[in-house]
């Protein structure tokens, strides 16, 4: 693997490979010794065109682990602001010594550009609505530990799919691994189009009782998700986690959300906080997960 | 004198397999010829000799954005694309909307001469959709075509006084490009399939058929001669055929791309296949293709849209809208139309010919008609690497084409001539 742009068209065992990978650096970050020197002599840049706090940082986290020096950008400390063209910027950031990039932008397709201007692996840290790569796999490395298997998980997304790129890198991989989603939201929050040929529901109390994974996402306002909706409060009552549907979840039931959490939006103190949600364990296998996509990405191993 | 030699001649019967001789700028014979002498003879080998194509919707660039084309560079890349006649969209940077703007293009066009360039007029002054455009003055000046292309009347009163105001000029026609703004703000591609796997905004079908649909209805309330611009939806297309079979006055066209392409080339997100309006469906491909053979879209048109390579190679939802189409027109639509000799050059030169009242293209090759012709192999096959076009954004490029404009006379004068040994 040469970087990691999208994860449309990966087979299951490159998959549960980078899943296995990630558990194997899960457990040596639990040990005394967490540091690698895999990645040695190599310079990870991160190149943030929106912003971000807990992807960045868990990616040079990871990169740290393994041992690879890491260089920063982001435009509002660069020359972007006076005018500098995003292929120009990043044939800078080449000729400055990275040999791998980290890249997020609010365009689609801008990690597979910025790998075919440059010539150098890049991992894609989220590309506008297309995807978010190790989001995904932190996902389900998440669903993994907690339940075993992912073959058979019967999964609800809710919200603002339409507008997610994290709901879009989902759609592509997980029911490779067996993963049974459905779609549910309001018709102006899902896809334009079906063609991944998932369930899809627009009333959330008739699909709640049937599902293992709650997978939440907040209304992507800044992509202008919110012009669907009549108001936000409409929003909470039709697809907000409320106290009175997290009573009505099976019992081993989880709550995951990718973050920010808007609370009393989409889900409730009760269901963000409770014993069911998984929200700090999916940010924590965020770091095995870009550690396995970083060492991949530079062919360590 | 120029004599073309073993081509199979569109004349009125058909295609026939004759001599044609040129003299001027008229064909003055049509059939067996024997004396050569001191007369430039070209060898058709089999090609076919038609009357030369038309394009009645083309971007020059000129005035205003000549890093992606000029008069000189676009009329270089329509007569190589077999065009003896071009309409230049107005929508130049300042726009067309005046006898002052109209006579610029049309003198700096008479000085390459290799092509009839007639110019479209806005339909509005500075194409703002706030007030008619100078339409008497444009017209003196030899306006039929008025447009706003690029974006759509979006202010129905005012459109419908444009179309009373326009019954009084004969031969003008009203031209749309249907986009209705409020439905495709933001979208980048059709919204669909491709646009849902890729997270990118979509340009609905619907977009364009609610424009047609007010437009049609304007025109039967008007009398206006309406002329729909790159059809691109089977909703569109049902619609323009159920107006013309109430009799109204409306004709269409459709480009190249939507016949040969739909929404699946757009998965590579290449910004060369990034236009407006966007590849639609695989049905609404096919049911382009239909309307094109049985006549409820008039006419084949480019839509040639320059941008240069750095403008293109941006990030898909910031590159701009538009491909070249000239100088693959030919093949793209030769195909499509399954080498119908009679229904090509009805598609690519009668019917725009009439659409934008150009008479002197057009006319089946017989002795005494304009010398305005296409030497057309339908055999060859070819691979488009580079263009007259000062500009490369082609859906086409380096793909392989059937068909090949190997000559182009205008009014007498061979202005373009392949290498026939390529």
């Amino acid at each position: 693997m040469s970087g990691l742009l999208t994860l449309r068209g990966l087979s299951r065992p490159v998959l549960e490979d980078l899943l296995d990978s990630a558990e194997r650096y899960g457990k040596q970050l639990e040990g005394r010794d967490k540091e690698s020197s895999e990645l040695a002599g190599i310079t990870v840049t991160t190149v943030f065109f929106e912003p971000s706090t807990r992807t960045r940082l868990s990616f040079e986290k990871a990169a740290a682990h393994l041992g690879a020096h890491v260089m920063s950008f982001s435009p509002e400390t660069s020359s972007l602001e006076k005018g500098e063209s995003l292929r120009d910027t990043v044939l800078t950031l080449s000729a400055l010594g990275s040999d791998l990039l980290v890249v997020r932008h609010g365009g689609v397709g801008v990690p597979g550009l910025v790998a075919r201007w440059t010539g150098l692996p890049v991992v894609n840290a989220g590309d506008g609505r297309g995807e978010h790569p190790t989001q995904t796999l932190a996902d389900a490395l998440t669903m993994r530990k907690h339940f075993g298997a992912l073959e058979g998980l019967r999964m609800g997304i809710i919200g603002d799919i339409r507008n997610s790129r994290v709901g879009r890198g989902h759609l592509w991989a997980l029911p490779t691994l067996g993963v049974d989603i459905t779609l549910i939201g309001p018709r102006t929050l899902l896809p334009v189009a079906n063609p991944w040929g998932v369930r899809i529901e627009t009333d959330l109390d008739s699909a709640l009782e049937g599902l293992d994974v709650m997978y939440l996402l907040r209304v992507q306002r800044e992509r202008g998700g919110a012009a669907g909706l009549p108001s936000v409060s409409a929003y909470a009552a039709r697809f907000g986690l409320t106290q009175s549907r997290l009573s009505r979840l099976h019992p081993s039931a989880v709550i995951m959300h990718p973050g920010p959490i808007n609370r009393g939006v989409e889900i409730c103190d009760a269901a963000a906080d409770g014993p069911s949600s998984l929200i700090l364990e999916q940010v924590a296998n965020g770091v095995p997960i870009r550690m396995t996509v970083l060492a991949a990405a530079m062919g360590a191993k | 004198m120029i004599i073309v030699k073993g081509a199979r001649v569109w004349r009125r019967s058909g295609l026939v397999e004759a001599a044609v001789v040129i003299e001027g700028d008229r064909v003055v014979e049509v059939g067996t010829v024997t004396a050569s002498s001191g007369a430039r003879v070209i060898e058709a080998r089999g090609a076919i000799l038609g009357p030369g194509l038309v394009d009645i919707h083309v971007h020059l660039r000129d005035p205003g954005q000549t890093w992606k084309e000029d008069i000189s560079t676009g009329s270089m890349a329509a007569v190589a694309g077999g065009f003896t006649a071009v309409v230049a969209m107005p929508n130049t940077a300042p726009p067309i909307d005046s006898v002052k703007a109209v006579k610029e293009v049309v003198d700096r066009s008479a000085e390459v001469g290799m092509v009839d360039i007639a110019v479209a007029g806005a339909l509005t002054r500075s194409r703002e959709g706030l007030e008619m455009a100078d339409f008497d003055g444009m017209y003196e000046a030899g306006v039929r075509m008025f447009t706003d292309d690029g974006d759509s009347v979006a202010d129905s009163g005012l459109l419908r006084r444009i179309m009373a105001y326009l019954c009084d000029l004969p031969g003008a026609v009203v031209a749309e490009h249907a986009e209705d703004r409020s439905l495709t703000r933001g979208g980048h591609l059709n919204e669909g399939a491709v646009a849902a796997s890729h997270g990118i905004s979509g340009l609905p079908a619907v977009a364009e058929e609610v424009v047609i649909a007010r437009d049609l209805a304007l025109a039967a309330d008007t009398g206006a001669r309406l002329h729909i611009q790159h059809v691109s939806t089977a909703g569109s297309v049902s619609l323009i055929k159920r107006a013309k079979e109430s009799g109204l006055a409306v004709t269409s066209e459709v480009t190249p791309h939507h016949l040969k392409l739909d929404e699946s080339a757009v998965d590579s997100l290449d910004p060369n296949f990034k236009m407006y309006p966007p590849l639609r469906t695989a049905a609404d491909r096919q049911a382009l293709v239909e309307a094109l053979e049985d006549g409820t879209v008039d006419a084949v048109a480019t839509d040639h849209a320059p941008h240069s390579v750095a403008e293109k190679d941006v990030p898909f939802e910031e590159a701009p809208r538009g491909v070249i189409g000239l100088e693959t027109s030919a093949s793209v639509a030769w195909e499509a139309l399954n080498g119908d000799a009679g229904l090509f050059f009805e598609r690519m030169s009668a019917a725009p010919s009439r659409i934008a009242g150009l008479d002197r293209h057009g006319q089946p090759v017989e002795p005494g008609s304009v010398a305005n012709l296409v030497l057309f192999d339908p055999d060859r096959s070819w691979k488009p690497r580079s263009f007259y076009s000062k500009s490369s954004n082609s859906p086409f490029l380096g793909t392989s084409l059937t068909g090949m404009v190997m000559a182009t006379i205008h009014e007498g004068s061979v202005v373009y001539e392949g290498d026939a040994d390529e």
